[in-house]
């Protein structure tokens, strides 16, 4: 053994830094856990100096620049020439500030619109390797930055932190082809998975052959990697052309279009809205939104805001009557007389129910007194309330009363009565406004006593 | 063996040097290495293609030209690398480690002060640390990164290029030092 030691003693020691190093590698890989220790080591050490370039190279750039310029100046131009250079240093400075202020003004604006709280951050040096395409920024861990955060800018997407340290941190760039980000294209609302390729496009996966895209439509963010927000732009198609399974669809990111000099980390992700666009056409017709007119709200609510149903406004409308013929619902033995129905308004509210004479073409319904003396409290006005406004009823359709109905049954009658004539209401009376119904293709309501006979039917 | 063959197959002259290299040079032209490679492309992205960490490795192991100094040399420059990387730690070690150990035991051989030596094993040893780090990516990562064998061949006679007169630079800088 020593002697195999001593006469390979290179290879020995070889072998066994490779091996560790191996090992390290397999275990960094197996329990995705990083070796931080030496990773903040080597950030520490470089990125300070890395930053102090930065700020060397911003502020004399511009004067070596210059100067080299103003090296052939002829003698009998020098005095001119001079003055050229004064207003080239001056114009370059204030080229630069104008810049500079351009685009912190715009990051700026997007931080105070935007609802993700951000943190603007500066491109201070690439990584490391030959594909990869990673940065650092001059933002870290003192700054509340963590790995997995996004990185953006105003335009779209432009990475995620893969590692953050006190003072700096490591953004993957979107180009990178370790990348991959969930994307919905605006028009289509094609969902698929954005690529990196190691070049300026990226690629978008996953889109079966048979969904359709348009060269120039957008990408946004969908949101389902959990790691960028929903609804930042991400790029327009360059090229989707078909592949075996899936389309090749190439975007070209918005987000690095003018090179990645300042951007923003997103602390705290708010998902937004994938602007809306020209949404693709559905192929079949959509009735536009209905109109919101408040002419045909009813004019029995009796307060606004309280009663937003059609079985509200018809309990206060019965309450009314109630009160004004002083009766008290629910009092009284079976058989005791009830309100006189027929001096009711409309259903719809046409007229308020203190009104003198009935609305014209109301024809008074002497069923729901039965009904009322035998359906409690609640149910009596859900039934009658679907009468008045309706042409006259044959008699088989009318409802039985059933004096024995057991009171702790008194709520369910109404609401199911109360649901049911706002759809039997529809035909005869002026529509209900819903205000957050969208427009749905539904069938012609049919006119007539229809939906009222069924409806009597079922409540029975 | 012609005469030109043993004037390359002599003892290493850039041994002779090599205890004057300050200790202080091995740490910090490395890190500026790594540090151009990092910062210099941001400016000039052409310069992408330049791997002076390499380069470095290759010149201390053959100047030094014990392989135990270089293959570790060579390991501290890859694991920095691999720092500022979004690798795991250790692939540029491996790859770097038996650059500098290779590189070493070539030292023992060749003059490695002859231009066309250098020009040679800078462009062999950029290209078998291209070369070996994608297979070290597809084995250990399972990455399916492609290898573009021509351009990591221009690139190796470009670095290779490089590479002569950064030795000169260097040889020089040691024996000030």
């Amino acid at each position: 053994m020593d002697f195999f030691l001593s006469r390979y003693r290179h290879l020995t020691v070889l072998l066994i830094v490779i091996t560790a190093q191996l090992v390290l590698i397999a275990y960094q890989v197996k329990t995705s856990k990083d070796i931080p220790l030496i990773r903040v080591w080597a950030v520490t050490a470089v990125t300070p100096v890395e930053t102090g370039l930065e700020l060397v190279r911003r502020y004399t750039w511009g004067f070596v620049e210059d100067y080299f310029v103003l090296l052939g100046v002829r003698s009998q131009n020098e005095k001119l020439r001079r003055e050229n250079g004064q207003l080239k240093i001056e114009n370059n400075y204030l080229k630069s500030e104008l810049s500079t202020a351009d685009r912190a003004r715009a990051l700026s604006v997007f931080e105070a619109r935007s609802p993700s709280k951000t943190v603007a951050a500066r491109v201070i040096g690439n990584g490391t390797g030959a594909n990869s395409k990673v940065v650092f920024v001059d933002r870290g861990s003192t700054s509340g930055v963590e790995s997995g955060m996004a990185v953006v800018t105003p335009d779209g997407i432009v990475g995620k932190v893969l590692e953050a340290y006190p003072t700096a941190s490591l953004v993957m760039l979107i180009t990178d082809p370790t990348f991959a980000a969930g994307v919905v294209s605006q028009k289509n609302r094609v969902h698929g998975t954005l690529k990196g390729q190691g070049h300026a496009e990226c690629l978008v996966d996953y889109v079966q052959n048979e969904e359709h895209v348009d060269i120039g439509e957008w990408f946004y963010t969908s949101g389902d990697d959990r790691i960028f927000p929903k609804g930042f732009p991400v790029g327009q198609i360059t090229a989707a052309p078909n592949g075996k399974t899936f389309k090749e669809i190439y975007v070209s990111p918005s987000g690095m279009q003018g090179g990645t000099e300042e951007v923003l980390i997103v602390l705290q992700a708010v998902h937004q809205e994938v602007p809306g666009g020209e949404v693709a056409a559905p192929g079949y017709t959509i009735l536009p939104a209905p109109t919101e007119t408040t002419a045909q709200t009813p004019q029995g609510t009796p307060q606004a805001g309280a009663s937003a149903t059609d079985a509200d406004r018809l309990r206060a409308i019965y309450k009314d009557v109630g009160v004004e013929q002083k009766h008290t619902y629910g009092e009284g033995p079976p058989g005791t007389k009830p309100p006189d129905f027929t001096k009711i308004p409309s259903v719809n509210g046409v007229l308020p129910p203190n009104a003198a004479s009935q609305p014209p073409g109301t024809q008074p319904q002497p069923a729901p007194a039965h009904a009322a003396q035998a359906q409690p409290a609640q149910a009596q006005p859900a039934q009658a309330k679907a009468i008045p406004s309706k042409p006259p009823v044959p008699a088989t359709a009318k409802p039985k009363p059933q004096p024995s109905a057991p009171p702790e049954t008194d709520d369910e009658p109404a609401a199911v009565t109360a649901a049911d004539t706002q759809t039997a209401d529809q035909p005869a009376g002026p529509p209900v406004r819903k205000p957050s119904s969208p427009p749905v293709m539904r069938p012609a309501p049919a006119p007539g006593p229809t939906p009222a006979n069924s409806h009597r039917d079922t409540s029975q | 063996m012609t005469e030109y063959t043993e004037r390359i197959l002599t003892e290493n002259p850039r041994k002779d040097a090599a205890d004057r290299f300050r200790l202080v040079w091995l740490v910090v032209i490395p890190l500026i290495a790594v540090l151009s490679q990092v910062y210099v492309p941001r400016f000039i992205p052409f310069l992408a293609y330049l791997e002076l960490p390499l380069l470095i490795t290759v010149h201390f192991a053959l100047s030094r030209g014990g392989p135990i100094p270089a293959l570790f040399y060579g390991m501290f420059i890859g694991l920095v690398q691999d720092s500022l990387s979004h690798q795991p730690i250790g692939m540029y070690g491996i790859v770097k480690t038996l650059v500098g150990y290779f590189a070493a035991s070539v030292s023992m051989r060749f003059d490695v002060q002859n231009p066309v030596v250098t020009f040679i094993l800078g462009f062999f040893f950029y290209f078998f640390h291209q070369f070996f780090y994608w297979v070290l990516s597809r084995a250990l990562l399972g990455e399916t990164l492609a290898f573009d064998a021509q351009q990591t061949l221009i690139f190796g006679l470009l670095n290779a290029a490089v590479a002569l007169p950064l030795f000169r630079v260097l040889d020089r800088l040691r024996v000030a030092g």
